[in-house]
C-alpha cells in the first residue's frame, strides 16, 4: 500500500504522467511551470524516455506532433505566454487527429504579465487554442491530488478520442504542495494503428497530416471530427457540487479560485445564506448538464476567477436568460479573498447584481 | 476536531524558512490532517522576504495563500514588519531575535523572541536557525505531537543529507527547551 507523499503541484502532475506511460517531453523553460520540466528532464532520462529542451516552445510543441505521430505518450508544459507561442502546433495536431498533454500553468496576462497565478487563459483554451474549427478537451484541477489524477487519466482520454488534452491550472496549484497518493504505473497501453512507425512496406502507408487542399474533403473530414467532439461533449463532462441540493446562490468556480469559493460558500452557510458551489472540473466540454439542473431552482449564479469574466459566459450560454449571472474575480496575478467572494455572494443574496 | 492552524515562515532567501515550513506541514501529513504549502515565488522574493503560507486543518483547505495569519515565524526585520501586522488577535509570533532589533509589542498578539540565529552558531548549528523556530513554535501552541514533528525531519531531510537528521532533531530540541527561559 503506497503512502501519501508531499509533493509541488508541478512535481505530482510530472510523475503521474510518469505513470501514465508518457516517456517524451519537449518544453521551453517558463515560470511558474519551472518544477513540471525539472523533474522530466531529471527521470526521463533514466527510464529511457526522452527530455528535450527545444530552441523555443514552435519547436518543442512541433516535437510533441511528431513524437504523437509515432504513437508516443508525449506531453508538454508552459504557462500562458508560451502556451501562445504554442497555438499553431496545437492547432496542427487537432488537425491531424493525434492525442498529447499540454499543461498550461497560467500566470498573469496578457503579454508577460506576471508570473503570478491566474485564470485568464479560460477564453484561449476553451475557444481558440488555435487557429480553425477544433476544440481541444480541457480539466481544472483544484487540488495537488486532481493535478495527479488528471494528468494520469488525460493519456487515456486523448488516445481515446485521439484528441490534444489540456490541463488548465495555474501558479497556485503548480507551486503548492499538497499530500498526493500517486496512481499505480498504467501496464497495456492502447494500441495505435494509425501511428506512423515505420513497417517495411508490411501494410499500407499511414498518414498523419492537417493539409487538406480539396474543400469537400477537409469539409467531410471536420465534420466527423465535430462528430467525435459531440461523443466528448456527452462522454466527459465533469463537475463536482457543493452543498448545492437547496442552494438559492450558486457560485460556479473552477481551480484554485474554486478552493476560495468553497470557503466563502461555507462561510455563507453560517450566515443563513442557502449558498453552493458548483465546480467545472472539465471545462471543455463545459458541464453544462450539472448546470443546466441548478439553473431551475437557483435564484442567482455567481462566477468566481482569477480574470475580468471569461468562464460567466459559458455559464449565461446555459443559464439562457432564466436568472441574473454575475461574475466576481480578481486579476493581474492577485487571488480573491474568501471574504470578498462572501461579500458578492451577499449582495448577489439580497438581490444586487 | 482540532483548531486548524494558518501560518507564515518568512525571512531572507537561504535562511531555510520555506524548508521550516515544510517540515510543519508534513507533521500535518503524518497525524492525517489536510495541509498545504505555499511558496512565495514572484518578484517579492528579490532581495526582501522569502515566505510561504502552510495550512494545517482537519477539513478541506480552501485558499492556500495565508493572509490572516494564526502565527507566524520572522527571521529578518522586514518579514517581522509585513507579516506581524496581519497576525489574528489571540495569535502568535515566533521571531529570532539576532535577526529582528525592533519588536513593537502589538495588543492582543504574543511575540515570542529566541535568539535562533545565535543559539545555532553556538550550538555547531549553523543555518538550522529555521528549525529552531520551528521547535519554538512547537513548544508554543503544541500544533501536532512532538513524535510526528520528529518524524516529520526524517521525512524532510533529503537522503543525499542523512548526516544532518541527527542536527535537525538537535535544532528542534534547542528550540523547545527555549521556552522554558
Amino acid at each position: 500500500m503506497s503512502e501519501k507523499v508531499l509533493m509541488k503541484g508541478n512535481e505530482a502532475l510530472a510523475e503521474a504522467a510518469l505513470r501514465a506511460g508518457c516517456r517524451f517531453f519537449f518544453g521551453y523553460p517558463i515560470t511558474p511551470q519551472t518544477e513540471l520540466a525539472a523533474y522530466m528532464s531529471k527521470q526521463l532520462p533514466k527510464m529511457g524516455g526522452c527530455f528535450l529542451q527545444a530552441e523555443s516552445e514552435i519547436a518543442a510543441i512541433n516535437m510533441v506532433y511528431g513524437a504523437a505521430a509515432a504513437g508516443a505518450r508525449v506531453m508538454t508544459s508552459s504557462s500562458s505566454p508560451g502556451i501562445s507561442l504554442k497555438g499553431e502546433g496545437i492547432s496542427y495536431m487537432a488537425g491531424a487527429d493525434l492525442p498529447a498533454l499540454i499543461i498550461n500553468i497560467q500566470r498573469g496576462g496578457p503579454g508577460l504579465g506576471s508570473i503570478q497565478p491566474s485564470q485568464a487563459d479560460y477564453w484561449q483554451a476553451t475557444r481558440a487554442l488555435g487557429h480553425g474549427d477544433l476544440r481541444v478537451v480541457v480539466f481544472a484541477p483544484s487540488t495537488v491530488q486532481e493535478m495527479a489524477d488528471y494528468a494520469y487519466q488525460a493519456f487515456d482520454v486523448a488516445d481515446a478520442y485521439r484528441m490534444p488534452v489540456m490541463i488548465l491550472a495555474d501558479g497556485v496549484l503548480g507551486q503548492m504542495m499538497e499530500p498526493v497518493l500517486l496512481p499505480e504505473p498504467k501496464e497495456g497501453l492502447p494500441e495505435k494503428p494509425w501511428a506512423t512507425t515505420g513497417h517495411r512496406n508490411k501494410r499500407p502507408h499511414n498518414i498523419v497530416n492537417s493539409l487538406h487542399l480539396t474543400s469537400d474533403e477537409l469539409e467531410r473530414i471536420i465534420n466527423e471530427r465535430f462528430e467525435r467532439y459531440a461523443k466528448v461533449t456527452e462522454e466527459q463532462q465533469r463537475s463536482e457540487s457543493f452543498l448545492c441540493d437547496d442552494a438559492e446562490v450558486v457560485v460556479v468556480a473552477f481551480g484554485a479560485s474554486s478552493r476560495v469559493a468553497r470557503s466563502a460558500v461555507a462561510a455563507a452557510r453560517e450566515k443563513g445564506i442557502k449558498a453552493g458551489l458548483l465546480r467545472p472540473i472539465s471545462l471543455w466540454p463545459f458541464p453544462g448538464r450539472a448546470l443546466d439542473a441548478l439553473a431551475g431552482k437557483a435564484k442567482a449564479f455567481l462566477s468566481v476567477e482569477m480574470n475580468k469574466g471569461q468562464m460567466v459566459d459559458d455559464i449565461r450560454l446555459v443559464v439562457a436568460g432564466r436568472v441574473p449571472v454575475v461574475h466576481y474575480g480578481r486579476t493581474g496575478g492577485n487571488i480573491p479573498t474568501p471574504d470578498e467572494v462572501l461579500c458578492a455572494i451577499e449582495k448577489l443574496n439580497e438581490g444586487g447584481a | 476536531m482540532r483548531q486548524p492552524l494558518n501560518l507564515v515562515l518568512a525571512g531572507f532567501g537561504g535562511q531555510g524558512l520555506l524548508f521550516a515550513g515544510k517540515l510543519i506541514a508534513y507533521a500535518g501529513l503524518i497525524e492525517g490532517r489536510e495541509v498545504s504549502w505555499l511558496p512565495s515565488y514572484g518578484p517579492e522574493m528579490r532581495g526582501g522576504t522569502a515566505n510561504c503560507s502552510v495550512c494545517l486543518s482537519d477539513g478541506l483547505i480552501g485558499s492556500p495563500l495565508v493572509l490572516a495569519p494564526d502565527a507566524i515565524i520572522a527571521m529578518n526585520q522586514p518579514s517581522f514588519d509585513k507579516f506581524a501586522a496581519a497576525i489574528k488577535p489571540g495569535g502568535i509570533a515566533v521571531v529570532d531575535s539576532t535577526m529582528v532589533a525592533r519588536i513593537p509589542p502589538r495588543e492582543g498578539v504574543r511575540f515570542c523572541t529566541v535568539a535562533a540565529t545565535q543559539l545555532a552558531e553556538e550550538g555547531g548549528l549553523k543555518g538550522l536557525a529555521n528549525v529552531i523556530c520551528v521547535g519554538r513554535l512547537f513548544a508554543q501552541t503544541a500544533f501536532c505531537e512532538e513524535a510526528s514533528l520528529f518524524a516529520a525531519v526524517d521525512k524532510c531531510v533529503s537522503a543525499s543529507k542523512k548526516d544532518l537528521i541527527g542536527l535537525n532533531k538537535e535544532a528542534l530540541r534547542i528550540g523547545i527547551a527555549s521556552a522554558e527561559d
